[in-house]
């Protein structure tokens, strides 16, 4: 028989290895559904390349879509340490983007110096109220933040619709379910010219690195890190449980509004009910590839935009369907998941001790 | 409120609801089998998928009613067998392993019917389940007019009830289940594997989730459509702690849903100029939360639920 014991040490190395490690098992795993298509695997995989670092514009439409899952992947990073399960990012990110149509769209015609900065905070604001609910019925009621927060997910979506179909809708829109555009001066400024790449990245590095600053060198990431690990002993050592899980809730629900800021001023300049295909769900991966490091997570949403990017240029040049990139996503995340097993515990047999793992 | 009284009195109503309820009771019994021992399984959304995916498809390519049932039992397992390899043994993150599972099995499911089918504008239709007449019963009156419009799966979740009941509750089996997930090293201690009865607990559990999604492509409708199973895999999350863990709790919770979920399609037309159709589209997914809320507080949740145990580590 084999027995499984905690390593003495884990090793700083394995925090890096194991996300790049699962990331190629999940690449090499993909081989698998493109032979069963009737494909070759290599040609496929040059395909995906080219499509991704082929070109400047390829890089920028890579970029273009890493944008969001950094919002996204941050908001899920800083709720995971704390141990709050939130997984409504997908509804956080229409909630900001609502707000950001709703100011953006003519009802402020400021010049955009103060327009672009008031979108971001609004739609900040909407993300996080959409946490406040959650949080609420978690502290108050004992209520799994998990099941609200996925639930609220699709109530968010069907509140989206009923607007675009109501007080929403562009009246100059011939009558199809999209809002209003948002006004030139409230978009964010392309990066480069004819490229969509956009200043919200630029936003979203930015953020990335306060965040990591401020978890690994003020007393609020301390706490953050109290609370996630050892609850009981964090509440020994004062720390109030409760404010603290409200103040990572509500920077959890903003980040993933501003992935629906970014989106819908970034690129698309006005909303539709598709405007996410799932970044929400996606920036779970990301943070767990990113081991819940905000740097990291920068690191992993070039990776997951890439799978994106690089698996839609390959269906459309060999036929194979796109949810190829949905596969490899969501085998990373497994993968990353096993990985985070090898490096914290040790398989040894059980008679002898000696260790085979 | 007459209307709704009216509504109330009609057997098509209640009919509705057991239809609706199905796919729920299967999914809740699913998530109570790998809850009770010790194991959240938040893959039930994408095992939905995979089960409304190949039940329909098996079916599509000939195996068969019955047969497809049988192909989404087992890739229900399947999927089911990999949370439970990475959760028992390994003990990794229930909650990051079971929607790793539903992305997962979302995404072979969609990629599958894409490939199978690359460009379909209308889906292939299969000839779905039809009402059961079982002579004697739907001679009765009222009774007889409710189950007389249900197909054959709604039968099989309704026996399913009895021995889902039966087994956590009459047997030895069932008795090893709940105490694997109280207290599994008093399990451990009398010489059992918590490790074989808490993977198997899961992969019969994921089976019997994907059978609800079966009953989606089969019987309530015939064809496979994207985004189809629509966050029921999550409302079965909820109506578990709903139903605390009890089977006969299950049944009235996801009919009490299924009620619900048909009077509102039944006011969306009647008021429908009134209020927009989208605050009832909304009212199943209020609902699954305020149910939550109300029985959050008194939940006597499984003690160890979502804690691993590794033998030999006390």
């Amino acid at each position: 028989m084999i027995r499984i014991e905690p390593r003495e040490k884990i090793s700083n190395s394995s925090t890096i290895f194991i996300p790049i490690i699962a990331a190629i098992v999940s690449l090499l795993f993909a081989a698998i559904p493109i032979i069963s298509a009737g494909a070759n695997p290599l040609i496929a995989y040059v395909e995906m390349a080219k499509g991704v670092f082929g070109s400047v514009f390829a890089v920028s439409e890579m970029l273009t879509r890493a944008t969001p899952l950094i919002f996204t992947g941050l908001a899920a990073a800083i709720a995971f340490r704390a141990k709050l399960w939130n997984i409504g990012a997908e509804g956080q990110l229409y909630l900001g983007a609502i707000a950001a149509v709703t100011v953006g769209s003519g009802f402020f015609d400021l010049p955009a110096i103060f327009l672009l900065p008031l979108i971001i905070v609004l739609g900040a604001c909407a993300g996080a109220v959409g946490m406040v609910a959650p949080t609420f019925l978690k502290v108050r009621f004992g209520a799994d933040e998990v099941v609200t927060t996925l639930l609220l997910n699709f109530i968010i979506i069907i509140f989206l619709q009923m607007l675009l179909e109501g007080p929403l809708q562009d009246p100059m829109g011939l009558g199809w379910p999209q809002s209003a555009p948002i006004l030139d001066q409230g978009m964010f400024p392309p990066l480069i010219d004819r490229m969509r790449v956009h200043s919200g990245l630029i936003l979203a590095i930015i953020l990335a690195v306060i965040a990591h600053f401020m978890i690994k060198h003020s007393v609020w990431g301390f706490k953050l890190r109290a609370v996630g690990e050892n609850s009981s002993a964090a509440k020994h050592a004062g720390i109030n449980i409760n404010h603290s899980l409200f103040g990572v809730a509500l920077l959890s629900g903003g980040l993933a509004g501003l992935a629906g800021v970014s989106e819908v001023a970034g690129l698309k300049g006005y909303l539709t009910a598709d405007l996410s295909p799932g970044f929400g769900y996606a920036g779970i991966v990301v943070a767990m590839l990113a081991g819940l490091s905000p740097i990291g997570v920068l690191v992993a949403s070039v990776f997951i935009a890439s799978v994106f990017v690089g698996a839609d240029s390959m269906s459309r040049a060999m036929g194979i369907s796109s949810f190829l990139a949905d596969l490899v996503v969501s085998v990373s995340l497994l993968c990353v998941l096993v990985g985070g097993f090898i490096a914290k515990f040790k398989i040894v047999r059980a008679g002898t001790g000696k260790k085979i793992l | 409120m007459i209307d709704i009284l009216n509504i109330l009195l009609t057997d098509s109503f209640w009919a509705a609801s057991l239809r609706i309820a199905t796919p729920l009771i299967f999914g809740v019994l699913g998530a109570l089998i790998c809850e009770r021992s010790g194991t959240l399984n938040l893959g039930i959304e994408g095992i939905f998928v995979v089960g409304a995916m190949c039940g329909w498809m098996a079916t599509w390519l000939g195996a068969g009613l019955w047969g497809g049932i049988l192909v989404a039992f087992l890739c229900g397992a399947f999927f089911g067998l990999i949370h439970a390899l990475l959760t028992v043994p390994l003990g990794l993150s229930q909650h990051v392993s079971g929607l790793g599972i539903t992305l997962f099995a979302t995404s072979v499911s969609y990629f599958t019917y894409r490939t199978a089918l690359p460009d379909v504008s209308s889906p292939p239709r299969i000839e779905p389940f039809q009402p059961l007449d079982i002579p004697i019963l739907s001679d009765l009156p009222f009774i007889g007019l409710v189950l007389f419009q249900q197909t054959a799966l709604t039968w099989l979740a309704l026996i399913m009830v009895l021995l889902v009941w039966y087994v956590l509750n009459r047997t030895n089996l069932g008795l090893a289940i709940k105490a694997v997930g109280d207290n599994p090293n008093s399990v451990d201690a009398q010489g059992l594997s918590v490790y074989a009865i808490r993977m198997w607990a899961i992969v019969v559990g994921s089976a019997l989730m994907a059978l609800g999604g079966a009953f989606l492509t089969m019987s309530a409708f015939d064809a496979f459509f994207f985004g189809m199973v629509n966050g029921r895999g999550w409302v079965c999350i909820a109506l578990v702690i709903f139903a605390s863990w009890r089977p006969g709790k299950a049944l009235i919770g996801a009919l009490l849903f299924g009620a619900f979920d048909a009077l509102q399609v039944r006011l969306q037309t009647e008021m429908g100029a009134v209020v927009p159709g989208q605050v009832f589209l909304m009212a199943p997914y209020v609902l699954s939360i305020a149910a939550l809320v109300i029985a959050a507080r008194s939940a006597d949740y499984p003690r160890a639920l979502l804690t691993p145990w590794y033998k030999g580590q006390r």
